[in-house]
């Protein structure tokens, strides 16, 4: 069936990355920080190291598995509180206008001036390197674009025939947004969404890269990804196997918001039943 | 009947603000409807009918402002209502169809949720006691395998069906008063007249008075008991609608009559053109000093071009503003 491909895809990539993330002490054969072994130093993949080792000897493939929960934890969670704040000042800056609406414009407007990574760096700087700093540091900048499109769609949502009968049969302004505005935003949302999970996936590898994300020794796919930078002429594998998580786990989250914006979507559904 | 008239409109005027300038849009608009009535509203598009109609449910929105004038429903004025209390009345005690019935309902619910949420929303009913009453809504207005049809979204049903739909939404609090705005101008034409049919045998089952806003003078006449006739943002006539056919007394009503073809007509008199109101209305911004119809009116004397014409009772309930009127 049409409808699923997307979706089926999509979703099986999404949740093979949190399987992964949620059995990776099962999964893993050897444990990620504490088995370094000089002698199997820049092994290639191999039976016994399935995706080779790193300059310390320590298993890629054990390190990709549990860089995975690291990873994943940062893309889902900062990209929820981006969604939830993007989608609240976006929402009632449309619904409400005038000089809230001009506030939250001119907020938006000096986001999306400041380069994100850069405002996500000068508050890693004051809360310090850590997970929690890193979440919060991104989850507070990426929220501009999904303002961005609530707003819009709230300006032309408003209009619609609905949302100004439900103003005539007594609705009130939260009961107009919840039931009338953000289901009919939710496609777009979700989409924007699942591009910025990937993208906050990236960031993160910037920002550890940079020394201020997740600390090394312990593996998330971004900081893999920058240690193995140096040698990915004569390792490449180092590189490979994180860059491969990254891009499988993104995709998966791109398709996975495209199958369910057709879902979400009746008159989508029922064009194709 | 005793008591105050359920709805009753005093020398309402709306302005619409425009840039630093204001223009009264609607200007000296007075009526009342009784508990149970049936009242019409009929005007060309533009005149002034559909703000009226805003304004009695408190809605109006910049640049239209109630200028002067009471609007009382059941007693109370609605601008002294705090924005609770109009809402409040709106959807429960004032409800209200439209026109298009595919735009006027929430694409991404499903319309037994659309009813239900009437009945949660102002009767405090929880929301499985409520879908319940909503199959029972949608089968009082005549949905086949209502229980079915309360999960289908709005794209899956007609027009017929969508705007049963909406009088179920609009009925369900039961109402005291259902305001109905062109509510048939978008559908085909037995449906119009099913769906007429329905409404007025819901609203006179539950003693729902009816405020029909319509530009078709001769479905209104069937509908409602008492029509008036809206003219450049003033009423020019209101009569009992029996009467406004047979002895119109305003030239433009008159006019309005006679520009209704006839069924048999050409049989008794032959092949004739059908008459016309000659000019067109006036803009807004433009309308002429004395009476609003004088350009195009063929009794037009000097008195008109200078002096607003009063309001003239007739016998009957009924009134003109003309200075001469039949």
């Amino acid at each position: 069936m049409r409808l699923g491909a997307n979706l089926v895809i999509g979703g099986a990539l999404f949740a093979l990355a949190i399987f992964v993330g949620l059995l990776a002490p099962w999964l893993a054969h050897t444990d990620p920080v504490m088995d370094a072994n000089l002698l199997n130093a820049e092994e290639p993949p191999s039976w016994i190291w399935w995706f080779g080792t790193d300059a310390q000897g320590r298993d890629i493939y054990s390190r990709v598995v549990h860089g995975a929960r690291i990873s994943l934890t940062v893309g889902i969670v900062s990209q929820l509180v981006n969604s939830v704040i993007g989608v609240t000042l976006g929402l009632t800056a449309g619904y409400w206008g005038g000089w809230w609406d001009d506030f939250v414009n001119g907020l938006t407007n000096l986001m999306l001036a400041i380069p994100s990574l850069i405002f996500a760096l000068a508050i890693m700087a004051v809360l310090g390197p850590g997970l929690t700093s890193l979440l919060i540091a991104l989850g507070l900048t990426n929220w501009s674009f999904t303002c961005r499109i609530a707003r819009a769609s709230t300006l032309s949502l408003k209009s619609q025939g609905y949302v100004q009968a439900a103003k005539v049969l007594g609705y009130g302004d939260l009961r107009i947004m919840i039931t009338q505005l953000l289901p009919n935003m939710v496609g777009p949302i979700i989409v924007i969404g699942t591009l910025g999970m990937g993208g906050a996936i990236l960031a993160e590898a910037a920002l550890s890269f940079l020394g201020l994300g997740v600390r090394p020794p312990y593996p998330s796919w971004g900081s893999m990804l920058s240690e193995a930078r140096d040698q990915i002429t004569t390792a490449p594998w180092l590189s490979i196997f994180p860059g491969l998580a990254i891009f499988l786990t993104v995709l998966g989250l791109n398709l996975l918001g495209d199958g369910l914006r057709d879902v979400l979507d009746p008159q989508s559904r029922s064009r194709r039943t | 009947m005793t008591g105050p008239p359920l709805l009753e409109v005093e020398d309402l005027r709306i302005d619409l603000n425009y840039r630093s300038s204001q223009v009264a849009a609607v200007e000296g608009v007075s009526f009342r409807i009784d508990r149970g009535e049936t009242f019409g509203l009929v005007g060309e598009s533009g005149c002034g009918k559909s703000i009226t109609a805003l304004a009695l449910i408190g809605l109006l929105r910049q640049p239209l402002s109630i200028g002067a004038g009471a609007i009382r429903f059941d007693g109370r004025e609605i601008q002294s209502l705090s924005a609770a209390e109009q809402r409040a009345l709106r959807g429960n005690r004032i409800a209200m169809i439209f026109q298009e019935p595919m735009t006027a309902l929430n694409p991404v619910s499903p319309v037994g949720r659309q009813i239900a949420e009437m009945f949660v929303l102002h009767q405090g009913k929880d929301w499985r006691e409520a879908n319940r009453l909503a199959v029972e809504a949608l089968a009082s207005v005549r949905v086949p395998a209502p229980e079915r049809r309360v999960k289908d979204y709005p794209h899956q049903l007609s027009g017929g069906m969508r705007q049963r739909v909406m009088i179920a939404i609009a009925l369900a609090c039961g109402p005291d008063l259902l305001i109905a705005d062109e509510p048939t101008t978008a559908l085909d034409v037995t449906v119009q007249a099913e769906i007429i049919e329905l409404m007025r045998n819901l609203c006179a089952e539950r003693g729902t008075a009816i405020l029909m806003i319509s530009h078709d003078l001769g479905l209104v006449a069937n509908v409602c008991r008492r029509v008036a006739v809206m003219y450049a943002g003033r009423i020019v006539e209101e009569r009992g609608s029996d009467d406004i056919f047979r002895a119109s007394a305003h030239p433009y009503t008159q006019g309005l009559v006679d520009s209704l073809p006839r069924l048999g007509s050409r049989a008794a008199l032959g092949r004739t053109r059908l008459t016309e109101i000659a000019g067109v209305v006036p803009a807004i911004t433009d309308f002429p000093d004395g009476c609003r119809f004088n350009p195009r009116c063929a009794r037009a004397t000097d008195v008109c071009r200078t002096t607003e014409p009063a309001t003239t009772l007739l016998g009957a309930g009924g009134l003109v503003r003309c200075h001469h009127h039949a």
